[in-house]
C-alpha cells in the first residue's frame, strides 16, 4: 500500500529543488529516454529512511561538481508504479533496486547503483561513487 | 529525513547475506534478526548443487548487482543461521 502522498512529498521535493525532472508517467519517461545523445541519470527514489535517505543528499552533493549528466529525471518507488515500471524497463537486465541510479551513455546503461552500495554509507560516499560514474561516463562520451 | 527505524537492530533495512551450515544461503533486506529467527524481504535463496553456481559465484555476482527476490519475506530459524554479514561487504572481499 503506497505511503500518504503527503508524507512523501518533502522526499519528492528534495529532488526537484536540484532541477531534478519528475517522471509520473509510463509516457514522461519514454520521452525522457527518446533522447539519446549524452549522458542521462534516472534516480529511483524511495520513502526508505536508511538507503534514500542517504541517496538524495548524496546526489545533491555529486550535482555540484562540474561533471553530471546532460539529463537528470526521477520516478519514485511504491508510488509512481507506471513511471517505475516503465523506467526499469530501460534497465531490466539489473534486478528491480530501490533507491538506486541508473547511468546512461547515448541511451544505452553505463552504471547502475542498487540500493545495498547506498545503504548503511553516508551522503558523501554515495556521492563520490556517483561522481566517479559521472566522471566515467563523460570521458567516454567525449572520446 | 524518511527515516523509519525502530528498535529492530542495526541492520534493520540493510541488504544482508544469510549462510547456512547446509546448502542454502539466503539475501534480502533484514527487518528484524535475533537469536530465534533472521526476518528478510525481497528475498533471493540460493541453494548449492551439481549444475548450479557455487555460494562463492552467487554472492559474486548478486554482491555487484543484487538479486532477484523470490519471496516477500522469509523467516529463518536462527538455528540454521552460520553468518550474518552486509552484502555491500561481500563485494569489497571478493574484489
Amino acid at each position: 500500500m503506497p505511503y500518504d502522498p503527503i508524507m512523501v512529498q518533502p522526499m519528492r521535493d528534495e529532488l526537484t529543488q536540484l532541477g531534478v525532472k519528475e517522471l509520473l508517467t509510463a509516457a514522461d519517461v519514454d520521452a525522457f529516454m527518446a533522447e539519446k545523445n549524452g549522458t542521462a541519470l534516472i534516480v529511483v527514489n524511495s520513502v526508505c529512511g536508511c538507503a534514500a535517505g542517504m541517496a538524495r543528499p548524496g546526489l545533491r552533493e555529486a550535482l555540484r561538481n562540474q561533471t553530471h549528466p546532460d539529463r537528470v529525471a526521477t520516478v519514485f518507488a511504491g508510488q509512481d508504479l507506471e513511471a517505475v515500471a516503465r523506467a526499469r524497463s530501460y534497465f531490466a537486465d539489473f534486478p528491480p533496486s530501490s533507491p538506486s541510479f541508473a547511468l546512461f551513455r547515448d541511451g544505452k546503461v553505463a552504471h547502475f547503483i542498487p540500493r545495498h552500495k547506498i545503504e548503511g554509507r553516508d551522503p558523501r560516499q554515495v556521492a563520490a561513487d556517483l561522481t566517479a560514474a559521472f566522471e566515467t561516463a563523460a570521458s567516454a562520451v567525449a572520446k | 529525513m524518511g527515516t523509519f527505524h525502530n528498535d529492530l537492530g542495526e541492520l534493520h533495512g540493510i541488504t544482508v547475506v544469510v549462510d547456512t551450515a547446509g546448502p542454502k544461503l539466503y539475501v534480502g533486506r533484514c527487518h528484524e534478526m535475533t537469536d530465534q529467527k533472521v526476518v528478510l524481504h525481497d528475498v533471493d535463496v540460493h541453494e548449492d548443487g551439481e549444475g548450479r553456481p557455487t555460494k562463492q559465484e552467487y554472492l559474486k555476482k548478486a554482491a555487484l548487482y543484487g538479486v532477484w527476490k523470490k519471496h516477500d519475506q522469509l523467516i529463518v530459524p536462527g538455528s540454521e543461521v552460520l553468518s550474518v554479514r552486509r552484502l555491500a561487504e561481500i563485494e569489497e572481499s571478493a574484489t
